[in-house]
């Protein structure tokens, strides 16, 4: 109605107060009318979530806080005889990045770099790691394995670090690195495959928390006794994973306590006498079948393989030419030679092929009938007349051991040496044993489709030809022989928490005629102790009476008519020593088996590894010390 | 007229009979409402933040401060705030450039606000303030309902320092400034037909928003909002922490200082723009009932001031006052509860944080100028 006042009176106006006091009365109703819907909704709103899903959110909350925690058991301990720690669980401190409370990456990054000497490798992969994580405030690790200056320096410079953090968990430590990688082995990683393995044996449970496994040796076999029982705990977390408080918990059970048969003396004894040569020596404890040295060189830090072996260590050990991943002792499969010879003489007495007194001449040569091959005996012109099974080991003659086998066969060959461990694993209680290679028709025919020949038998009589032993089945049948025929399994853990392990006999091996061992082990004692024996010169002086077999193998097949010349041959080509040995003769308590790859000779390599041995159990060590055996013997030198 | 105005203001100037409270100008009821709030706020906020004292004290001299400016606003006669509108803001939208070009040189927004010394940028809190003020002077000296001249001016006002600060970019406030100014066009008595015609416009432009104008973040935190767990640790975890624990509260909550989502920090902001899911999961939904009663009580105390009010000023800025404090109760609590887009937007009176206790005491100091004028006034 009033004309638009402002352009005359700007602060005067003619209005209609009451109609404007209607408008802004509906105005007020409306927004009265609104707020109090959307009030309405606000309210449903929180009802909807604090009633309705109270239950639901709830379970979300406690989901959040709550953690179930596993408490891993610690693994069991694994020491020598004498309880020096072989194996043990000690705890590694892991450097761990919280991003979320870090304030600036880069530089947090930069600063640790410079203090922990780290590379740019490492620092690309954590930032992988980074993002690859579940949820915030999960911590990420940048370097496990800290020392001690390294956590001083973190701890020193944290104040202006936030977000680092050290965490502790157990980690295996072999303190002896690698003079028992081949034995005790040694635990990694679960990997997808073993995880699945886990799993398919319901055995996930037992596994809870625990993220390293036994991958070889006794950490394998006896992994369910070394695993423990892992214990368990619900806390309470903040939001950092930070424990606050613990709701429950159950303790964790301790992996038992695994004494060993082995010794750290004669292991060390053992490598030292080996000198950097490659080789194998196992000795087993007669009384127990307890395998008290197991050696295989070169070896390998078994520590590396705990957190993960880099793949530049990995490739230096898989690519050595030395092969120190091979465990040489029981998957070291080489012919025996001469160190058969004891078991073949017996067989050929106990069959009657011969008598004691049976006596050949050895011409230097042997040719089956008809045929024109001549094989040869390793002595030049042979050993001449009145050759016996005592002067056949002694000399270790292999005109005698020719004719024997031609007489003898290999089918009775076979079933005469087969009870003594050879061609089938010793059952030893550690992982990846080879079987070797006893000869034999069915053997041949199923490897090579091939017909068995007169002559394969020929070369089997002094253990070449088809025949493979490791170095454990070898100590296993000299140690049977050296009880006449009480066979025990071969075994290295002694006892599991203090409760000892029974040893376990195999069927013992009975001759028709008992005092044929006698033949044989005086032949031995010959070998090793006697005038005309082949490793006299190492065993002469020894304070105890010892029965041995020297063994040669070779490597690469020698023409007929060529002499063998080890100066020429590459020093890989060259043969392999062997040596066998058990003492004292007539009251043995050990076994010893020995091989030197391409030693060249069993006397000149193998023997006085065998020697240093036995001096350290029955000489030098007090507790097992024998005293030394009256030197009474039926030898007969 | 002024002239009289501005001796009403006299204590001394009449004999009419006034109650002390009339003589301070304060308005009893708000103030003791005000007083509630201020105190449940510092309950739930001790429990909130981790430095409870610290955070107290410094809450607590905010809310003296405020208490502060609010008896002085009270007391300034609401010509007085008619001739400063338009100076303060025009300052404020001077102020929103300079910002803008000072951002522009520097590097950015972002960086600018985190100069320390200067709390969360200031010019866009004085046109929280500022806005409404300048809109309720203009419309004071026109009859209303508003023409089409005076609509088409007030928008250009409106949308001038909204334009400024959207581009900030502080969506929020934006979208928190750009309704104060359109609850002052709508009380004013803005016809239906601009308001069926503006809801339409604002229908059409939403596609243009949400491809040409919001920046990726933004259209984040609306897609988070249809599904949190499509992102639960980037932008959904605020929002998936949050309902767990509001929902986990119940009806008689965790216990004050009990809330293990707030207290183990898996709630994010707690102390600030979350604090309702602090107040929720601790003092359950009984706690927010309260709350909830003594906001509306905020309100409708305000309109009844507002409806008393004996000039348009009054009328449009003590109504826009309220309802705009009503606004931030819901923005937030919806927000919080998974109703709204996540923006920054404070829960009144009770988040940590000195600007906005500052701010939103102002306009309630000017309440309090509204409610006592219309005693004297009557007669």
């Amino acid at each position: 109605m009033s004309q638009d006042p402002s352009h005359y009176a700007p602060n005067i106006v003619f209005r209609d107060t009451s109609s404007e006091r209607k408008l802004f009365a509906s105005r007020l109703r409306f927004v009265l009318v609104l707020l109090g819907a959307l009030s309405v909704v606000l309210l449903v709103r929180y009802y909807f979530l604090q009633i309705v899903q109270h239950e639901h959110f709830t379970t979300q909350s406690d989901a959040n806080r709550i953690h179930a925690m596993a408490i891993p058991p610690a693994r069991g301990v694994i020491q020598d005889r004498e309880g020096v720690v072989l194996a043990q669980s000690k705890p590694s401190f892991t450097l761990e990045i919280i991003k979320e409370r870090v304030q600036d990456l880069d530089y947090t990054l930069g600063e640790l770099q410079l203090l922990l000497q780290l590379d740019d490798a490492e620092v690309a992969r954590f930032r992988e790691r980074l993002k690859r994580r579940q949820r915030p405030y999960e911590g990420v690790p940048l370097r496990s394995n800290l020392d001690d200056e390294q956590i001083a320096r973190i701890a020193v410079n944290r104040y202006r670090l936030p977000g680092v953090e050290v965490s502790a968990e157990l980690v295996r430590d072999y303190p002896f690195k690698d003079l028992f990688a081949h034995s005790i082995g040694y635990v990694g990683r679960i990997n997808e495959k073993e995880l699945k393995q886990i799993e398919a044996d319901g055995r996930l449970d037992d596994y809870y928390g625990v993220f390293s496994m036994g991958k070889i040796g006794i950490e394998k076999s006896y992994e369910k006794e070394l695993l423990g029982v892992p214990g368990a705990q619900n806390v309470e977390t903040d939001v950092r994973g930070r424990i606050l408080r613990t709701l429950d918990r159950k303790d964790p059970v301790r992996g038992k306590t695994l004494t060993l048969y082995l010794d750290v003396k004669m292991q060390q004894a053992a490598v030292d006498a080996l000198a950097g040569r490659r080789g194998a020596v196992v000795a087993i404890e007669l009384d127990t079948g307890g395998v008290v040295t197991a050696v295989s060189t070169p070896s390998f830090d078994p520590n590396l393989f705990v957190t993960g072996i880099s793949g530049k260590d990995y490739s230096a050990l898989r690519d050595s030419p030395d092969l120190p991943l091979l465990n040489r002792m029981i998957a070291g499969e080489y012919p025996p030679g001469s160190t058969i010879k004891p078991h073949i003489a017996l067989a050929g007495l106990e069959y009657n092929f011969v008598t004691p007194d049976y006596q050949i001449y050895d011409p230097g040569f042997f040719q089956l009938p008809g045929q024109t091959r001549q094989f040869r005996d390793w002595k030049k012109g042979g050993h001449g007349g009145g050759i016996n099974a005592h002067l056949a080991i002694a000399q270790s003659c292999d005109i005698y051991f020719y004719q024997l086998a031609n007489r003898m066969g290999i089918d009775r060959m076979h079933e005469f040496l087969s009870p003594f461990g050879l061609g089938a694993p010793t059952g030893v209680d550690l992982t990846g044993e080879r079987k070797g290679v006893l000869p034999s028709r069915e053997w041949k025919r199923a490897r090579f489709k091939q017909a068995w020949y007169p002559g394969d038998t020929i070369n089997a009589g002094i253990g070449q030809g088809y025949h493979l032993t490791t170095p454990m089945q070898l100590a296993v049948a000299t140690a049977t022989l050296a009880k006449r025929g009480i066979r025990i399994r071969p075994h290295l853990v002694k006892a599991i928490d203090g409760v000892d392990v029974l040893p376990v006999f195999e069927p013992p091996i009975l001759l028709r005629n008992p005092r044929n061992w006698d033949v044989v082990i005086n032949g031995m004692h010959e070998v090793a102790q006697g005038e005309r024996g082949t490793a006299r010169k190492v065993f002469l002086d020894a304070p105890y009476t010892v029965a041995g077999k020297t063994g040669t193998a070779q490597v690469v097949g020698i023409a007929q008519n060529e002499k063998y010349d080890a100066a020429k041959l590459a020093e890989r080509q060259r043969d392999h020593g062997l040596f066998i040995a058990f003492a004292p003769v007539d009251n043995p308590k050990i076994a010893v088996a020995v091989i030197v790859e391409n030693g060249n000779s069993g006397s000149g390599a193998a023997a006085p590894v065998a020697r240093k041995v036995l001096d350290a159990w029955l000489v030098g060590q007090s507790s097992n010390a024998a005293a030394p055996e009256p030197a009474d013997t039926g030898a007969g030198e | 007229m002024a002239n009289t105005d501005f001796i009403r203001q006299l204590p001394s100037s009449g004999q009419i009979p006034q109650t002390i409270w009339q003589r301070l100008h304060v308005d009893p009821i708000l103030l003791l409402l005000l007083l509630m709030l201020a105190g449940y706020g510092l309950f739930v906020l001790y429990s909130a933040s981790d430095d409870h004292l610290i955070a107290m004290e410094k809450q607590g001299s905010f809310f003296l401060l405020g208490f502060g400016i609010m008896i002085v606003v009270a007391q300034v006669n609401q010509s007085y705030w008619r001739l400063i509108a338009p100076v303060f803001y025009g300052l404020g939208v001077l102020l929103l450039v300079a910002v803008a070009l000072f951002g522009e040189i520097s590097m950015g927004a972002q960086r600018w606000l985190q100069i320390p010394g200067l709390p969360r940028f200031q010019p866009s809190e004085m046109l929280k303030i500022g806005l409404p003020l300048v809109l309720a002077t203009y419309f004071h000296n026109r009859s209303l309902p508003p023409r089409f001249k005076h609509v088409f001016w007030s928008l250009v006002m409106i949308l001038l320092p909204v334009a400024l600060i959207i581009e900030q970019p502080d969506l929020g406030t934006g979208m928190l400034v750009l309704s104060s100014g359109l609850i002052v066009l709508f009380m004013a008595g803005l016809g239906w037909g601009y308001i069926a015609g503006a809801v339409s416009l604002a229908a059409a432009m939403g596609p243009v928003m949400w491809f040409y104008v919001m920046h990726d973040y933004q259209r984040t935190r609306v897609l988070v909002l249809l599904d949190p767990h499509a992102d639960k640790l980037g932008a959904g975890w605020n929002i998936i922490q949050s309902q767990t624990a509001i929902g986990s509260g119940g009806w008689a909550g965790k216990g004050w200082q009990q809330g293990t989502q707030s207290q183990l920090d898996f709630l994010p902001e707690g102390h600030t723009d979350f604090i309702i899911a602090v107040l929720s999961e601790e003092l359950g939904y009984r706690g927010v009932l309260v709350l909830m009663a003594i906001y509306l009580l905020i309100v409708a105390r305000g309109l009844w001031i507002s409806w008393h009010a004996q000039e348009t000023f009054g009328r449009l800025l003590g109504s826009t006052i309220s309802i705009t404090f009503f606004v931030y109760v819901f923005v937030n609590m919806g927000m919080v509860s998974g109703l709204l887009p996540v923006v920054g937007v404070p829960l009144p009176l009770v988040s940590q944080g000195g600007t906005a206790v500052v701010i939103l005491m102002i306009g309630f100091g000017m309440l309090m100028a509204i409610s006592t004028e219309k005693k004297r006034s009557s007669y």
